[in-house]
């Protein structure tokens, strides 16, 4: 894999305070990168470091193998789409498009020529002489999208750029940027705080937490097969129990629930001790009896598309169970006893 | 029951408040068109005293100090605007930096200290350096006393201007003075042109210091209007107080203007993105 | 937060050194300079002797009798006058917080889209010449001036209402000239202003009145504070509401100073000695403001 950006051991401070230790990434070409994380992840500094906003405490950034770490912003082949947009509120919205290509130096004709293609790219080329606060918000994010890609960046970042939307638009952007980057063949350096998004449109995610990467992966590794606490519970919704290893054979360990049950879960070699066990409540039946796990149903949530059963495990832990609302499934009565069957690899021993 | 809002006498009190504010300049300004040489008692409508403002015996005076006010309020404003415009912009964007909290108090300093106490620190300065007062005095002083004036109404501009739009001109390959001039000068605009109207204003209405610091001879409209006040209020001085104060009141309103549509642009993307 | 390059540091001092020269060196420096004058002897001949000396702050508070052979006794003259000044001050303070409240009031509840327009009337005498508002409020007030006029025409008195020249009309002169000082930072304070608590006080049986005093008052006073110095601070050092609508018996402080340095038995040490205290006298004002801002931040 051909590197379009390569950080190695990026360190940033503020005073006396660390937002990121040491971060080493690379980002494939072509590849549309996702940096997730919580508020206060490091993830947007690391993004607005890339563009050249923030200064490179420590380590080096690479882009197509050339250092750039310590160059301005202007100097840099990528260009960044903003959260709230930062469309020029002077300038109409071909300018606004044309902006890049005339700092670069592109004469006029083709410059107008271009930013028209791009505004077509984007449907909004009947917008072309307004200003950008006689648009409505989704418009403004694909002015902002085209000014960005208008000067052909080796990379784009976006940074949360989809978080001033309403969720219809939100969902419909998602597709579109998908679109768009396969299109234009550009790497993608995405930042959010919204797991469904990450997931739907990566190629790849990094999952970041207290100025730390913690798992970097295809959406789907990062979802079945979290690494530690942080991105299982982070990602999707979880049962962490505190486990038990009891012995582990030809892979496979055996551990020993809160309540006293046995299951068996992958495992190295080598592992033992008290563990945390992910398990995703898709991924768990329902039976009246039987099951390697068995709980007391406490409540059952109606939540549209699922039902959410809520259980309590004989070790007085609580479980939860999500069950797809079909006229086909036997929704348990609140008190029964039910017993739990896992589906193979549901259960994930986690390292820490 | 009406809401928690509403305290009775308020609204009563609050128009009082602007009648008292306004009735005396309204009063001057219809007496200024008093036909007779009594000042107070009504001679019909005419424009005799306009007419004397400026071809009366004291039409001389007047016009120079007119003339002297206009030019002096022209190039302290122009000065005094350029300043602040640099200082708003380090203070607004140049991050947290020693000494920031000192000239903050710096620039406010004019406002803080009794302009009486700042007429005669002057005079005495500059008798003491032995600069001969007079018109360049003057324009020294007012360019001082204007700079927090100009400052203000840019420095809150420039608040409120987000600093993405720079950052997104660099990202788009402008120099950091692209980045200013084509970016942050144009949307600081409206601040600079209120805080312009606002120095000249404040300069064109200057009493006290100019007073202190004019020296012999050398008059600007309201020293002189004072001059003759003191020798007792004639018909004439209502006419031209009464165009200064048009005058004065047209560019506030042009300043409010100004910034009011300036503030819309901004505000409407911030709203909708 | 902007993004902190190295090279935009550098760009700092070219930006604000002319703001630091200019009122540096024409403000800040001049002030020094008055503050050295007081300390320095009068000549007669109009100028200053380079020799240290008290005598202006002795001339103020002291009396030591016509030849200043004799036993110091304590000058009451000039501090009179500071007296009278202050008093004068604090009352048009205390008007303008009477009718700038309600006026305030008024304004942060009308309707976000005429508050502008509201704020902009308050606001525009006070960028006309102060000079000619005291002039026009002489004019509206004087013996035979439109005011009594009308009052004699309506019947409503027999002789004209003797106010100019008279320690009420520098109170209506000052209230006048810094109204708008008070409306502004109270209004600024009632617009953050959270009615619903009005509303819960309201709920909790407090009336109309007792949810101003112990729910609101409370809450703008930093506004209120704020406008009162904004007010008290410019009327204690006014010069043309007390020369122009006030009599001799009317002198403050701004028209002492400008007897001292621009009259012809003037005094530049003495004018400049009475610079100082006063100066003095805004600067514990501007203290005690701040101290009180700080604690509230605390509290």
């Amino acid at each position: 894999m051909k590197a379009a950006i390569e950080l190695r051991q990026v360190v940033k401070r503020y005073g006396a305070t660390t937002a990121l230790h040491g971060v080493t990434l690379e980002i494939g070409d072509n590849e549309f990168f996702t940096l997730l994380g919580p508020s206060g992840c490091g993830k947007t500094t690391l993004l607005r470091m890339i563009a050249g906003f923030e200064d490179v405490t420590e380590g080096q950034i690479l882009l197509f193998g050339e250092d750039i770490s310590g160059r301005e912003p202007n100097r840099r082949p990528v260009n960044t789409v903003f959260q709230q947009y930062a469309l020029f509120p002077h300038m109409s919205v071909i300018d606004n498009v044309a902006f890049g290509l005339k700092m670069k130096g592109m004469d006029l004709a083709s410059r107008r020529q271009r930013a028209g293609r791009m505004l077509e790219m984007v449907h909004l080329l009947a917008f072309a002489d307004r200003l950008p606060s006689q648009l409505s918000g989704g418009q403004q994010q694909r002015v902002a999208l085209a000014r960005a890609l208008a000067p052909e960046p080796k990379v784009l970042l976006l940074d949360e750029p989809l978080s001033a939307l309403d969720l219809k638009l939100r969902q419909a952007m998602r597709v579109e940027l998908k679109q768009l980057q396969e299109e234009t063949g550009i790497t993608f350096v995405f930042v959010t705080h919204d797991q469904e998004e990450a997931l739907t449109m990566s190629d790849r995610i990094a999952v970041m937490s207290a100025g730390r990467v913690q798992q970097v992966g295809p959406p789907r590794e990062i979802y079945e097969a979290p690494v530690n606490r942080f991105v299982a519970d982070f990602i999707g919704e979880t049962n962490l129990l505190e486990v038990e290893v009891e012995a582990v054979e030809g892979g496979m360990a055996r551990v020993v629930l809160p309540g006293g049950h046995r299951i068996a879960c992958p495992a190295a070699a080598g592992t033992a001790g008290r563990h945390h066990l992910s398990i995703r409540p898709e991924r768990l039946a329902i039976a009246s009896q039987g099951g390697e796990i068995e709980a007391t149903v406490e409540r059952v949530v109606y939540l549209g598309t699922d039902l959410q059963i809520i259980t309590r495990l004989d070790g007085g832990a609580a479980f939860d169970v999500r069950l797809q609302n079909s006229a086909r499934v036997a929704v348990p009565a609140p008190g029964t006893r039910v017993g739990l069957h896992l589906e193979e690899g549901a259960a994930r021993l986690l390292a820490d | 029951m009406k809401g928690v809002r509403h305290y009775p006498g308020f609204t009563a009190i609050a128009l009082g408040c602007l009648l008292v504010l306004y009735a005396p300049m309204i009063v001057v300004g219809i007496y200024s068109f008093n036909g007779s040489t009594s000042l107070t008692t009504w001679g019909g409508f005419s424009l005799r005293w306009y007419a004397d403002v400026f071809t009366g015996e004291e039409a001389e005076r007047f016009g120079m100090a007119t003339w002297n006010s206009l030019t002096i309020a022209f190039m302290a404003a122009t000065v005094s605007t350029v300043i602040a415009t640099a200082a708003a912009v380090a203070m607004v964007r140049g991050g947290r930096f020693r000494g920031k909290a000192g000239t903050f108090a710096l620039i406010n300093l004019p406002l803080m200290v009794p302009e009486i106490v700042i007429a005669v620190a002057t005079l005495i300065f500059f008798s003491t350096i032995g600069l001969e007062t007079g018109y360049l005095t003057v324009l020294i002083a007012h360019v001082t006393f204007c700079i927090p004036f100009a400052y203000l109404p840019i420095s809150a501009r420039l608040q409120g201007i987000e600093g993405t739009y720079e950052q997104a001109a660099r990202d788009l390959y402008a120099s950091r003075w692209q980045a200013f001039s084509l970016i942050l000068l144009p949307l600081m605009a409206p601040g600079i042109v209120s805080g312009y109207l606002l120095a000249f204003i404040i300069s064109l209405d200057d009493f006290i210091i100019t007073n202190f610091v004019k020296g012999a001879g050398m008059e600007t409209l309201p020293t002189a209007i004072f001059g003759s006040v003191k020798q007792g209020l004639k018909p004439n001085i209502m006419a031209i107080s009464t165009m200064l104060l048009v005058v004065s009141i047209l560019f506030v309103t042009l300043s409010y203007l100004i910034n009011r549509r300036g503030q819309k642009t901004l505000v409407q993307q911030g709203d909708r993105a | 937060m902007a993004a902190r390059r190295p090279g935009e540091r550098s760009l700092l001092v070219p930006l604000l050194l002319p703001t630091w020269a200019m009122i540096g060196v024409f403000m800040v420096l001049p002030v020094g300079v008055m503050a050295l004058y007081s300390f320095l002897t009068r000549e007669f001949r109009g100028g200053v002797d380079w020799t240290f000396s008290l005598s202006a702050y002795d001339q103020f508070f002291f009396d030591r009798g016509l030849f200043g052979d004799e036993a110091p006794r304590l000058q009451w003259a000039y501090i009179s006058i500071f007296w009278r000044s202050i008093w004068q001050a604090v009352i048009a303070t205390v008007l303008c917080l009477l009718v700038g409240f309600p006026t305030a009031w008024f304004i942060a509840t009308r309707p976000a889209r005429s508050r502008g327009v509201w704020l902009f009337l308050i606001t525009v005498p006070y960028w006309v010449n102060l000079l000619i508002r005291t002039v026009s409020l002489r004019f509206l007030l004087r013996d035979t001036g439109p005011l009594n006029q009308g009052l004699m025409s309506l019947g409503l008195v027999d002789a004209p209402l003797p106010v100019v020249n008279t320690n009420l009309a520098v109170q209506l002169g000052l209230f006048y000239s810094y109204l708008p000082f008070m409306v502004l930072p109270i209004y600024a304070a009632v617009e953050r202003y959270n009615f619903a608590l009005s509303e819960a006080a309201a709920d909790l049986y407090a009336s109309r009145w007792t949810t101003l005093r112990e729910i609101v008052l409370p809450l703008v006073k930093p506004g209120i504070v704020a406008g009162c110095l904004l007010v008290f601070v410019p009327s204690l050092g006014a010069f043309l509401a007390p020369d122009l609508l006030g009599g001799a018996k009317t002198f403050m402080i701004g028209s002492l100073i400008d007897e001292q340095i621009k009259g012809s038995q003037g005094n530049w040490p003495f004018g400049a000695a009475v610079a100082v205290i006063l100066m003095t006298l805004v600067l514990i004002a501007l203290v005690a403001y701040a101290r009180s801002v700080t604690r509230e931040r605390s509290a």
